[in-house]
């Protein structure tokens, strides 16, 4: 079983954590055309490389982000989710 | 074979005779024995082979004899070479039909020519008769029978942590385990005998520095040991599956040594396989463990200074040698040709073995090859034809008359693989290294390390030293010491001969024990295009049996490359999976795991008859039986006590979750798709969550009890899910405020019926009066000394209180409520009444009126969703749809016929098309209706349309369309508390 390095609790066997997909960048609601939007909601890419993506600590409750070559299942680096708005800015009119 | 006088380190105890039965004969062995062992002793041969049926005996005794599997009191394929003697153990040879020596399929080895490698994908490929013949092959091949009605054998699993584990407990690795501990690590030793020691073959001084290694390893307090353990998976961040006899540990190790040594090797000659024909290191472990001799009469077929070293050993005990047959010249030529004599290059102890045999007048026949062995009357081998090795052409036939050797006992010294499967499991690389004709470790992994003859180390000082090296680097990996600067001393002899496979017109030279593939099955399979090593162990199964390919692979990949005139390093392994070893199932099965969760007033439901039903992974109350009552009547008396007094259900099972902070009505406004941050404190709004493709995946009731803090539920089975996803969109956004999940914290009931008001008044100092408490407010307050948050709501369609209270008051508020609504008719209801209450309602459930599709215009809960809001998950997408229109409507439906009652999921048919179907459905007193809810197509949708919906059995049920609410259209009830 794998180790995964969760940036609050340290060092804990993967089975403690759930998957929460890639981390992506909505196209501005606003602005976007319906099928922007659909290519955002429906699709996803499935090719492997080095992506960041949302990981769970279920135990805690903590989400965080976590950098990760799917094509080797290896965990480069995990940081907290302000990570994610760095990402993927925050529409900040609400 | 026989047994010898006692040995001076035999792990036999001759004092203790054990009695067993072997296919119903008595037999006898001593405490320590191993089935083989005692077998061996007794026994001309004791198993037959897979797919022709022959004679088979020991092969290695070292956990790896596929063909010594053994029915043992009900269990199959128990491993011969390993498994303790007990007594009266009840034995049997797998494998055969009728009995070991009249095995009625042992006529199949006559057939051998008809039934060449792969007749079954040619012979038997039409679809109609393939399931006959495949049954047929089912039971003529297929190792051991389960015994379906044994009992279930539970063992238990443990995880088990070290700083470094040392995988095999021969001189490398314990030599690495003290090491380790030295620098300060915890250390566990694996092996899979029962006592350390390693395969190797050691000579008196050898055994000695053994001998006090093993003291050392013993007397350390950083080490354990665990014997009989099998390392049988290395998965990734060095967690390895250890298989005990009677549980499994899944190690997690900062730090891996591989001291797994390497596996011998046989020749492949004709009748190879014969009982009698084994290997040498078998044949040492044999005289030196159990005092079992091979024979009174040993040929030696030799490549290598271990075939000197097991004859010298051998002739000390006073077993009689009758020649030593060395494939290689007396002429040395150089490396990696036939006949190489480069082996005992800088090994002087090789060289004193040599010697030793000629001195005891050994013939050796140097240059010489097996060409067939022949069986005796009682099956075992009794002669061997040798010729010299240049004279065996690639067909086999010799040129000059073969020599007969009388015998009764073919060691085989020719060559080693390495046992590097779970290295290469664990991703590591190999390198085949010609000098050692051997495969070695390359580019292995951060944190593992390999020690000893699987690194093509094979002298015992080098050996020892190699295993400190590795010892100190994993030590040094797991954060103790300084590691060790030293390099790997590969050996300069070599050890393995690199063709030791010899043909024969007749065949028979047997590749693979298990499977039982001659020589011609893998070039035949190899000239028929499947010439890649994983096709060729595809098509052939070479390396498929139990021992997964331990003796055969290597020589397999031999013959290939030969086939195909290329070195063997150009074809590469097949790939190794776990696990390496065979490990019964019952160490891998799980136990029945499910989660049941209870709510704090589960105790008090069962005092009431409470009929149980699965909610989510919770268990609620389903009705309530009263004796006398029927299933249907219960819940009927149930419905009618809260339409026309008071009932009383509990749904602690609904999700709870608190939220707080300056940003909490900013954050529900993105999360769900109504508005609350203008909600007003004291009071509450239905909650309707979305995904983003504006499905409806959650609801519940929104609460806001101050300024900066809110309470709201969720569905029964979405708690753990929704609380997931806001906490995640909560990361997400980063708004000033944090929330908690109350779930198990909090209990909640919901107390409705007409006479709710005036009960629950008498229990508190909130006023519940309709202008102080109207429909959809929230108080906190006490009620029954129980401190409560109280929001009015109408689920069911009365007048009604959902009182949430922390979990360790719920069992008091329950009965004050109960004892003070059951003077004026209360009944506690269960989930089921609670349908047919919210169904009169129209009231939809998420999940069981809707679906993975359903829009909130679809299920007619446009109301619940605020689009001027700037954003909330899902709003772009519900533009599109809501530019679309909706594809379905969730409408009400009457049943025209009241007594008929379709089922959930029956379809509503118009013109021969599906149209929609029913979500929801429940025969209603109140109404004297059968009502329901359907997702139709929106021309079906209007009130006053009839559909037709196809019921059980094809039966077409008419309905109409109707508006809900069913009941109390105008809501006065709920609203009020009126009569309507």
């Amino acid at each position: 079983m794998k180790i995964m390095i969760c940036p609050l609790n340290g060092a804990r066997p993967v089975s403690e954590f759930v998957y929460g997909g890639e981390v992506r960048h909505a196209p501005e609601p606003a602005r976007c055309s319906d099928a922007e939007w659909s290519d955002y909601v429906f699709n996803r890419s499935g090719s492997p490389g080095i992506k960041y993506e949302w990981w769970c600590h279920i135990a805690s409750g903590f989400w965080f982000i976590a950098l990760r070559d799917t094509a080797r299942d290896v965990v480069l680096a995990t940081y907290p989710a302000d990570k994610a708005r760095e990402l993927a800015p925050v529409d900040p009119r609400s | 074979m026989y047994r010898l006088e006692p040995q001076a380190r035999e792990w036999i105890d001759r004092s203790t005779v054990l009695r067993f039965l072997f296919e119903d004969a008595p037999c006898e062995g001593y405490a320590g024995d191993t089935l083989s062992s005692a077998l061996a002793a007794s026994r001309p041969y004791f198993a037959r082979s897979f797919k022709y049926h022959r004679p088979r005996g020991v092969l290695s005794c070292a956990n790896h004899d596929s063909n010594a599997l053994f029915q043992v009191d009900g269990i199959p394929n128990v491993r011969g070479d390993v498994t303790l003697l007990r007594e009266g153990m009840h034995v049997a040879a797998v494998n055969t039909f009728g009995g070991l020596a009249r095995d009625r399929a042992r006529i199949l080895d006559r057939f051998a020519r008809f039934l060449p490698v792969g007749f079954y994908y040619k012979a038997f490929h039409s679809k109609r008769w393939f399931p006959r013949w495949e049954r047929m092959f089912r039971a003529i091949t297929g190792l051991g029978s389960v015994t379906l009605s044994a009992e279930r054998r539970t063992t238990p699993k443990r995880y088990g942590f070290c700083d470094v584990l040392v995988i095999g407990g021969g001189p490398s690795g314990l030599a690495a385990a003290l090491a380790a501990a030295e620098a300060g690590a915890r250390v566990t030793v694996v092996d899979e005998a029962h006592r350390l020691g390693g395969a190797s073959v050691l000579n008196d001084a050898e055994r000695q520095a053994f001998d006090s290694l093993l003291r050392a390893v013993q007397a350390s307090a950083r080490i354990a040991v665990l014997s009989a353990t099998a390392a049988v998976g290395c998965y990734a961040d060095r967690w390895v599956a250890l298989a005990e006899p009677e549980r499994l540990t899944k190690m997690r190790a900062q730090a891996v040594v591989f001291a797994t040594g390497v596996i011998e090797q046989p020749a492949v000659f004709r009748n190879n396989d014969l009982p009698g024909v084994m290997l040498a290191s078998g044949a040492w472990r044999l005289a030196e463990r159990y005092g079992v001799a091979p024979g009174r009469s040993v040929v030696m077929v030799g490549a290598n200074s271990e075939a000197y070293s097991v004859c010298r050993d051998l002739a000390a005990r006073g077993v009689r040698i009758a020649a030593i047959v060395d494939l290689r010249a007396a002429s040395a030529a150089g490396p990696g040709t036939a006949g190489a004599g480069a082996d005992d290059r800088g090994a002087g102890g090789a060289c004193a073995d040599a010697a030793a045999c000629a001195s005891l007048g050994i013939p050796i026949l140097k240059g010489f090859a097996p060409c067939e062995a022949f069986a005796g009357r009682d099956g075992r081998v009794c002669a061997l034809a040798v010729a010299p090795i240049d004279e065996i052409g690639r067909g086999g036939a010799a040129a000059g008359s073969p020599r007969r050797i009388e015998c009764d006992a073919v060691l085989m010294s020719v060559g080693f693989a390495p046992a590097g499967q779970l290295l290469l499991q664990a991703g590591a690389g190999a390198a085949f290294c010609a000098e050692l004709q051997q495969f070695v470790p390359l580019d292995l992994p951060a944190g593992l390390f390999a020690a000893g003859r699987v690194n093509g180390v094979y002298e015992f000082a080098a050996r020892l030293a190699d295993g400190r090296r590795a010892g100190a680097q994993a030590a040094a990996h797991a954060g103790f010491g300084a590691g060790s600067a030293a390099s790997i001393e590969r050996s300069t002899r070599r050890p393995s001969h690199p063709f030791p496979i010899f043909g024969h017109p007749a065949g028979k030279n047997f590749v693979d024990f298990d499977e039982d593939l001659q020589v011609k099955d893998l070039e035949n399979a190899a000239q028929e295009g499947f010439d890649s090593s994983e096709l060729l162990k595809r098509f052939s199964t070479v390396g498929m049996g139990p021992s997964q390919g331990k003796h055969s692979h290597m020589n397999a990949l031999r013959i290939l490359a030969r086939v195909r005139r290329v070195r063997v390093e150009e074809l590469g392994l097949t790939t190794f999976r776990p696990m390496y070893h065979p490990v019964p199932l019952k160490l891998l099965a799980g136990r029945g795991f499910n989660i049941e969760r209870r709510t704090p007033l589960d105790g008090r439901h069962r005092a009431l008859g409470a009929v149980w039903m699965p909610a989510g992974n919770w268990r609620r109350p389903e009705y309530y039986a009263v004796e006398g009552e029927s299933r249907e009547q219960s819940i009927e008396a149930e419905v009618e006590a809260v339409r026309t007094t008071v009932g009383l259900i509990d749904v602690s099972t609904l999700g709870k979750i608190e939220l707080y902070g300056p940003q909490a009505g900013a954050f529900l406004d993105r999360a769900y798709a109504g508005s609350y941050a203008n909600l007003r404190v004291g009071t509450t709004r239905y909650g309707l969550m979305l995904d983003e493709s504006g499905v409806i995946i959650d609801d519940g009731v929104i609460a806001r009890l101050g300024a900066e803090r809110f309470y709201f539920t969720t569905t029964t089975g979405g708690s753990a899910s929704v609380f997931r996803e806001l906490s995640r969109l909560n990361a997400l956004w980063g708004l000033d405020c944090a929330l908690v999940n109350v779930t198990g914290h909090r209990a909640a009931f919901n107390f409705a019926g007409p006479a709710s008001r005036e009960i629950l008044q008498s229990l508190t100092d909130v006023d519940l009066g309709e202008a102080s408490f109207p429909y959809l407010a929230a108080r906190e307050g006490s009620i029954a000394g129980v401190g409560a948050r109280v929001l009015r709501v109408g689920f069911v369609g009365e007048l009604g209180y959902e009182i949430h209270v922390p979990a360790s008051g719920a069992a008091r508020l329950w009965q004050a409520l109960y004892e003070a609504g059951r003077p004026r008719g209360l009944r506690p209801f269960g989930v089921e009444a609670q349908r047919v209450l919210r169904l009169e309602k129209g009231h939809l459930i998420v999940g069981q009126d809707t679906d993975g599709l359903t829009d909130p215009f679809e299920a007619g809960a446009r109301w619940a969703v605020s689009m001027k809001k700037p954003f909330f998950v899902g709003q772009r997408s519900l533009k599109i749809l809501e530019s679309r229109g909706p594809r379905q409507k969730l409408t009400g439906i009457e049943v025209l016929d009241a007594a008929r009652v379709p089922k959930e999921c029956h379809l509503v048919i118009d013109r021969g098309a599906i149209a929609g179907r029913v979500t929801s459905v429940a025969r209603s007193r109140t109404l004297g209706k059968t009502i329901g809810l359907a997702m139709l197509a929106p021309p079906l949708a209007e009130p006053g349309s009839e559909i037709r919906i196809r019921a059980e059995g094809g039966e077409m049920l008419a309905a109409r369309v109707v508006a809900v609410p069913f009941y109390d259209p105008d809501n006065l009830r709920q609203r009020a508390g009126l009569a309507a």
